[in-house]
């Protein structure tokens, strides 16, 4: 039997983990290492739904983690375009 | 005594993953190159993301086949189809990502910290685009 607490410690150091990301997007001296860590704050978040979404007994915040995915994907792919310089 | 197994498993590859998460961050504050920043915060979360996914699936598994305490037949095969979906879009999207923002990067003129000799320099951009303008003209 795993209590629920071990997900709350689970999903806090997730957080940290965020946390240290956003000090990276916030300090990044290029575009790049701004998108690099808001792409780690995606992938992380989306693990965070799906513990989260177990942890409380609510299935559909892992439904809503895997459009997240997705989204994120798409958005990624845009803002590399941009940074290329290319025409889309 | 098989619930305490799945127990121990479960925690093992939660801890695993919890581990490697982290470590995404440390590198993301640590490195000195985008290169290496993409390496770390783009190769440890998918890892770490395997296994933290993978626990959740042999929760829902182990509810869906030995009817766990707490959850229905329904709930853990719910449970288990939906986060190997979730893992599914993450192990399709997060290298696929990774390397546009490394092309883009290079593209954009960042040079690896150090670096001496840029064997990709002096190449062709983009082979559509000269295509079309040659066709153009």
């Amino acid at each position: 039997m795993i209590e629920s607490t071990t997900f709350l410690v689970v999903l806090s150091a997730l957080f940290l983990s965020v946390a240290m990301a956003i000090i990276r997007v916030i300090k990044g001296p290029t575009a790049p290492d701004r998108i690099v860590g808001l792409d780690t704050i995606n992938t992380i978040v989306i693990v965070g739904m799906v513990i989260f979404g177990y942890s409380t007994n609510s299935v559909i915040y892992i439904d809503v983690a895997i459009v997240y995915a997705l989204l994120s994907f798409i958005s990624t792919l845009f803002i590399a375009k941009y940074l290329e310089g290319g025409e889309f | 005594m098989l619930s305490g197994i799945f127990d121990i498993i479960i925690l093992v590859s939660l801890s695993i993953g919890v581990f490697f998460n982290f470590l995404a961050g440390v590198g993301l504050l640590r490195f000195p190159d985008v290169y290496t920043r993409l390496h770390a915060g783009t190769k440890c979360t998918t890892f770490g993301s395997i296994f933290l996914c993978g626990s959740i699936i042999l929760i829902g598994l182990r509810a869906w086949f030995f009817s766990y305490e707490g959850l229905t037949q329904t709930d853990g095969s719910t449970l288990a189809i939906h986060t190997a979906g979730a893992l599914f879009a993450i192990l399709l999207t997060n290298p696929t990502g990774a390397h546009a923002l490394a092309r883009a990067a290079h593209r954009s003129g960042v040079k690896p910290v150090g670096a001496v000799i840029d064997d990709l320099e002096g190449k062709p951009a983009k082979k559509t685009t000269s295509k079309k303008k040659e066709a153009e003209k």
